[in-house]
C-alpha cells in the first residue's frame, strides 16, 4: 500500500518536472515569432470566439438559477434587493471563470490533446521537425498564447451574460425592480472584483492549453493512446483549475 | 556520407539495437531490411535527430547528429529528405500546401519560384494538378507520392524512405520503386531506403543489409545477399516460415527474383 502510494507519488512529481520542462521549451520557443506569429489569430478563433456559445449558455442559466437561489435563501431575513450583489460578486469571482474554464477543459483541452496526439501517432509531428520547423514554436506556442489571452475575453462576454440573465430573471420572476437589482449590483461592486476574475481566466486558458499540448505531444500508440491523452486532458484541466482557484483565493483574496 | 556506428538504443525494458553500424557512401542506395519491429525505422530516425541513441553515434557529413545544436540540426535537417511510412502530410494542408511546407520555411524562395517547384515536384511523382486536393482524397499510393514530393521539393542531399512500398498493391509499389530510381537519376541523393519487400528492395537497392536483433546481420550487394549462406538471411528473403527450411542450398537462378533494372 505504502509503495503503491510512493511510487505514484514519484511519478506524479515526475510528469509535473516534465511539464516543467515542456513550460520551459515553450517560453525558449517564443523567440521564433516568424514561426507561430501567423497561427495565433486562427488560434485565438478556434480556442476564443468558437467557445463563445457553450460559455455563454452556461452562464445565461447560472445567473437565472443564482437569482432564484439568492431569493429563496434569503427568505425575507436579507433584503431582495441583495439578490443583485450576490449574482454579480458570485458571478464575476468565482462561478464565471470557473464554471466557463471548467467545460472548456473539455471543450478546448480534449481538442487540442486529440489533434496533437494524432498528429503524432500519425507522424506529423516528427514530418514537422524533418521539415526544420520547432513544434513547441509552431503548435504549442500558438495555442498557449491564443488560450491565455482569449479565455478572459470569453469569461467577460459569460460574466455580462450571467449578470443579465440573472437581472432579468430577479425583474420577472421576483418581486425586484430593476432600479433595486441595480442597487445591489453596486452595493459591493469594485473594479478588483472583475479583474479577480478575469486573472483566473487567464491562468485557466494558459493551464489548459500547455496541458493539451503537453499530452497531446506526449501520446504513444494509436487511437487508444489518443483517448487516454484526451481524458486526462480533461481531468489534469479540472483538477488544477481547482487547486489554481484557491491559490488565487488564498494569494489575492487575503482580508487587509 | 552517412555512418551509423555502435547505436544502441531501448524503450523502457525493450532493447531495440544493440551495437547497428552501417556506412552509407555518397550517392548510393542502401537498403535496409529486417522484420516487423526490429528497429529499422528507430535506426533512420537517428539520422535527422528524431532520436537520440543511448550509446554510439550517427554522423552525417562528419557532424554528429547527438552532439549538434539546435540551429546546426535545423541545418542538417535541410539537407536530408524524409519519406514516412505513411505519408505524414499535414490533413489540414491543401497537396500544394503540403509541399509548400518547408519550401516555406526556408524563406529562399519567392512565391512564383515555389508555385513552379511544387508543380515540378508533383511532375516528378507522377501527380501532376492535385495541388488543391486534401490529403483525405487520395489513395494510400498517391498519399506516399506527396509525401516523396514533399521530401524531394527541397531538393535534400540525402533521402531516407522509410517502408514506402508497405501496404501497397503490387503495381502501385512497382511505381513507387520507378520513382525512387527516377529520384535518385534527376537528383542524384544518397538514400536509404528502409523495406521489408524483397522485390523492392532488390530494384532499388545499391546495397542491401539485414537489420536482425539490434546490429546488421549482414550487408552486400544485391547480388550477394540473393546468394548469401546465411540461413537467418535466407529464410527472410525468400520469406519461408522457419530457418529449417532456409538452411538448404541458395536459391537456383530459376528461382531469383527477376530484377529489371535493378542497379545492384
Amino acid at each position: 500500500m505504502l509503495a503503491t502510494v510512493g511510487r505514484q507519488s514519484v511519478g506524479l512529481v515526475g510528469t509535473f518536472g516534465q511539464l516543467g520542462f515542456f513550460a520551459a521549451d515553450t517560453v525558449r520557443a517564443l523567440a521564433d515569432v516568424r514561426t507561430w506569429g501567423r497561427q495565433v489569430f486562427p488560434m485565438m478563433r478556434r480556442i476564443g470566439v468558437d467557445s463563445l456559445p457553450v460559455a455563454l449558455f452556461i452562464a445565461a442559466f447560472t445567473g437565472i438559477v443564482l437569482a432564484l437561489l439568492a431569493s429563496y435563501i434569503f427568505t425575507g431575513q436579507v433584503p431582495l434587493y441583495f439578490v443583485g450583489a450576490l449574482v454579480g460578486k458570485t458571478i464575476m469571482m468565482e462561478l464565471g471563470p470557473v464554471l466557463v474554464g471548467l467545460s472548456l477543459a473539455g471543450r478546448v483541452g480534449a481538442n487540442i490533446a486529440a489533434e496533437l496526439g494524432t498528429m503524432k501517432v500519425t507522424e506529423q509531428v516528427d514530418a514537422l521537425e524533418t521539415l526544420a520547423y520547432d513544434p513547441h514554436a509552431y503548435l504549442v506556442v500558438p495555442r498557449v498564447i491564443a488560450g491565455t489571452v482569449m479565455f478572459p475575453v470569453v469569461v467577460a462576454f459569460a460574466m455580462a451574460m450571467g449578470i443579465l440573465m440573472g437581472w432579468v430573471a430577479a425583474t420577472t420572476l421576483l418581486p425586484l425592480t430593476n432600479a433595486e437589482f441595480v442597487r445591489g449590483l453596486r452595493l459591493f461592486y469594485v473594479p478588483f472584483d472583475v479583474q479577480f476574475g478575469l486573472i483566473k481566466a487567464a491562468s485557466f486558458g494558459f493551464v489548459i492549453t500547455l496541458i493539451g499540448c503537453y499530452l497531446g505531444l506526449n501520446t504513444r500508440g494509436g487511437a487508444e493512446g489518443v483517448g487516454a491523452a484526451t481524458t486526462k486532458t480533461v481531468v489534469y484541466s479540472a483538477v488544477l483549475l481547482l487547486v489554481l482557484d484557491a491559490f488565487w483565493a488564498l494569494t489575492l483574496l487575503q482580508p487587509s | 556520407m552517412i555512418a551509423f556506428r555502435d547505436i544502441h538504443k531501448a524503450f523502457g525494458p525493450k532493447q531495440v539495437l544493440r551495437g547497428f553500424s552501417l556506412a552509407v557512401r555518397e550517392g548510393e542506395t542502401a537498403v535496409i531490411i529486417g522484420g516487423s519491429g526490429v528497429g529499422k525505422s528507430v535506426a533512420i530516425k537517428h539520422v535527422v535527430g528524431l532520436l537520440e541513441p543511448d550509446a554510439g553515434e550517427v554522423e552525417v557529413d562528419g557532424q554528429v547528429v547527438s552532439r549538434l545544436s539546435r540551429k546546426d540540426l535545423t541545418a542538417l535537417r535541410a539537407k536530408v529528405g524524409y519519406v514516412f511510412q505513411f505519408a505524414a502530410l499535414f490533413d489540414s494542408m491543401t497537396i500544394f500546401e503540403n509541399v509548400a511546407f518547408g519550401l516555406r520555411r526556408r524563406r529562399e524562395m519567392a512565391e512564383t519560384a515555389i508555385r513552379e517547384r511544387v508543380a515540378e515536384s508533383l511532375r516528378l511523382v507522377d501527380l501532376p494538378g492535385t495541388e488543391a486536393r486534401m490529403p483525405a482524397e487520395l489513395s494510400g499510393g498517391m498519399r506516399k507520392r506527396v509525401g516523396l514530393a514533399r521530401a524531394i521539393a527541397l531538393r535534400p542531399k540525402y533521402l531516407l524512405y522509410d517502408e514506402p512500398t508497405t501496404g501497397l498493391d503490387p503495381v502501385t509499389s512497382a511505381v513507387i520503386d520507378d520513382l525512387m530510381i527516377r529520384t535518385r537519376e534527376v537528383l542524384g541523393n544518397t538514400s536509404i531506403v528502409i523495406t521489408h519487400d524483397m522485390r523492392s528492395a532488390y530494384r532499388v537497392g545499391d546495397r542491401i543489409a539485414m537489420l536482425y536483433e539490434g546490429r546488421i546481420r549482414q550487408e552486400g550487394t544485391v547480388a550477394e545477399i540473393q546468394q548469401t549462406a546465411d540461413p537467418v538471411v535466407r529464410q527472410f528473403i525468400e520469406g519461408r516460415p522457419n530457418l529449417r527450411d532456409a538452411d538448404a542450398a541458395p536459391l537456383s537462378a530459376s528461382e531469383e527474383v527477376a530484377v529489371e533494372g535493378s542497379p545492384g
